[in-house]
């Protein structure tokens, strides 16, 4: 099995998210080649050949001169499968080539059994097994999900071109605004999810986490919804948290909300769901009405 | 204008799933149905944009079983003229491929100036419909749009990425967007806009008509998650699982 893996530049800087594309890799036993639009200056610390097309000619952001220049990539090495992180980049551009290469797209897969991709459903709380029916397939893996060795080699480059122009004009980048708080460096979090009902329930969840002496955070959401700021948001989209102690109150645990806040030391989620995703990653979980546990739950630690 | 939405109707995600007879999908049966969230975001971009633009008409297209009329007539009490059934009783079945083949079948006999899809359906999750749609029918596509203003043919869209980072794109209509949450605030119908929605048009066209192509990815199995996390359930008094929680913070932890 051969595979055509494809690396993504944000910013001007490679994304580590390559080494799980080579675990990934490495977990079907595939020899891969590996594909970037990108910038010699920072490149895959991998060995084997990397196919480099210039990011200041073509733009991190260009999807069709990307699906052009994978095509020739795929032409030269007709690879069996073509590999994405299940990003923004990865997401946008699989379609595109899947559909030229008349190739199944198989999309956000978690793990392999026997030959079989396991992918989530329904907000994690269901696994299905798929197969491609084709003989090359398009394939994005979830971020965070194949865990990568330590990187070490140089590749071979060979550089790409092509004619082909996009028909979007990329205007530029926005930053969402920080200030304010740093959840990335709070010890102690307490973050409301849609599970709070209601804008002034986010009172009840600044308290507790007063009375712990740590910060509030939101799942996004809360955040859409203007109940708490931006830059309270946790996520893959939000900020990423690592603190002592993470209490996740009515948040059910969807990947791109555990992505922000995996690395929590201990995690405690209180939810009326018991089989709510969250539990897989919980410490403890409480099984309770956040409105009636929180208050109760503040109130005795203000007494201690 | 001609805008065309795609809206699909989900479970509550917070129902308690079944796994069907087949062992392929979940039972259907018992589920309180929704519009999938990214969708709704997708039909208040196309009011607003049908609202900005004098002239325009808004159509809502859905496939599924005819419980889905139920987020047609949503879509239509929320500012659609008009609606497409897509009539298949086994559209859970379908992969992304055969879906956007037979909304690009039904697509390409209207010309739509700008479609709008959710980004991904709440439960099959693949993110490849609106994208693969826009493909079939040869337009640009912008997925993921947090952003969309319109003017004279020009359409300039955020696009999100990931850890708080937007890119902003123009593109000239004919276009296709994916919508994310948070798009916009997704208006509710008001009472006389639900009764106005009953006399919409809304057609119904057999799926064998639209369908042309075969599936590509095959599901073989659907299952429960194992639960490997292990961790402890507390359940029951409000005040005795507060003084559980608090003594194991205090046992695991350093916080308190
Ligand atoms: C590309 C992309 C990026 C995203 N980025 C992020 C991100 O950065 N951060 C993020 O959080 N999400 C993100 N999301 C959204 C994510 O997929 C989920 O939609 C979101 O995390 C769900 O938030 P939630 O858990 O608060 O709400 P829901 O999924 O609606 O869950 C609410 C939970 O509350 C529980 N509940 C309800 N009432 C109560 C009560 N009274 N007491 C206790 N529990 C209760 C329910 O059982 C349920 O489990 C992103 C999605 C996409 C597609």
């Amino acid at each position: 099995m051969k595979t055509l893996l494809v690396g993504e530049y944000r910013k001007g800087q490679l994304r580590d998210s390559c080494y799980e594309l080579i675990a990934f890799a490495e977990k079907l036993g595939a020899d891969s080649t590996l594909f970037l639009v990108g910038s010699p200056t920072d490149l895959p610390r991998t060995d084997g050949t990397l196919y480099l097309a210039d990011v200041a000619k073509y733009g991190e952001f260009n999807p069709e001169a990307h699906k052009q220049l994978l095509l020739d990539v795929v032409a030269r090495e007709q690879p069996d499968a073509v590999v994405f992180s299940h990003s923004s980049y990865g997401w946008d551009l699989a379609p595109r080539l899947a559909l030229a290469l008349k190739a199944a797209q198989i999309s956000e897969v978690v793990d392999v059994v026997d030959g079989s991709f396991v992918v989530p459903s329904c907000n994690s709380k269901l696994r299905r097994e798929v197969k491609a029916k084709t003989a090359v397939s398009v394939i994005t893996v979830q971020v965070g999900a194949f865990n990568p060795g330590e990187p070490s080699g140089t590749p071979t480059v060979v550089a790409l071109d092509t004619d082909a122009v996009g028909s979007l004009e990329f205007v530029g980048y926005e930053t969402a605004e920080k200030g304010g708080v740093d959840l990335t460096k709070a010890e102690i979090i307490v973050s409301a999810g849609r599970g709070i009902g209601k804008k002034d329930n986010v009172e009840l969840i600044a308290r507790l986490a007063e009375a712990l002496g740590g910060e509030y955070a939101a799942s996004r959401p809360v955040v859409d919804a203007e109940w708490v700021e931006h830059n309270r948001q946790v996520g893959s989209t939000g900020q990423s948290v690592s603190p002592k102690l993470y209490l996740a109150c009515g948040i059910s645990g969807a990947v791109q909300h555990l992505a922000g806040m995996k690395r929590s030391e201990y995690v405690v989620a209180i939810n009326t769901d018991r089989d709510a995703p969250i539990g897989e990653v919980a410490d403890v979980l409480v099984v309770a009405d956040l409105l009636q546990f929180v208050p109760v739950l503040t109130e005795k630690i203000k007494a201690l | 204008m001609k805008i065309l939405v795609c809206i699909k109707q989900v479970p509550d995600m917070e129902s308690k799933f079944r796994i069907n007879g087949a062992g392929t999908w979940y039972d259907e049966s018992d589920l309180a149905w929704r519009i999938n969230e990214y969708d709704e975001y997708a039909v208040e971009q196309g009011v607003r944009l049908k609202e900005q633009v004098a002239d325009a008409e808004l159509v809502v297209l859905s496939i599924g079983p005819d419980r889905v009329k139920e987020v047609i007539k949503k879509a239509l009490a929320m500012g659609g003229d008009r609606g497409v059934h897509v009539k298949d009783d086994a559209a859970f079945a379908k992969d992304s491929f055969e879906i956007a083949s037979i909304v690009a079948e039904y697509a390409q006999k209207e010309s739509f100036d700008v479609i709008f899809t959710g980004m991904q359906s709440q439960d099959r999750a693949s993110a490849q419909v609106g994208v693969y749609l826009a493909e079939m029918l040869g337009l640009p596509s912008v997925s993921t749009i947090v952003d969309f203003s319109y003017a004279d043919g020009t359409v300039t869209a955020s696009r999100e990425l990931e850890g708080g980072l937007k890119a902003v794109v123009k593109v000239a209509t004919p276009a296709l967007f994916t919508c994310q949450l948070g798009l916009n605030t997704p208006r509710y119908p008001t009472l006389p806009n639900i009764m106005k929605a009953k006399k919409k048009e809304l057609l119904t066209v057999e799926v064998a008509e639209l369908l042309k192509v075969d599936e590509r990815v095959e599901t073989s199995r659907v299952y429960f998650p194992e639960r490997k996390g292990g961790g402890l359930v507390l359940e029951g008094d409000v005040g005795e699982m507060a003084d559980r929680l608090i003594a194991l913070l205090k046992e695991k932890t350093t916080v308190l």
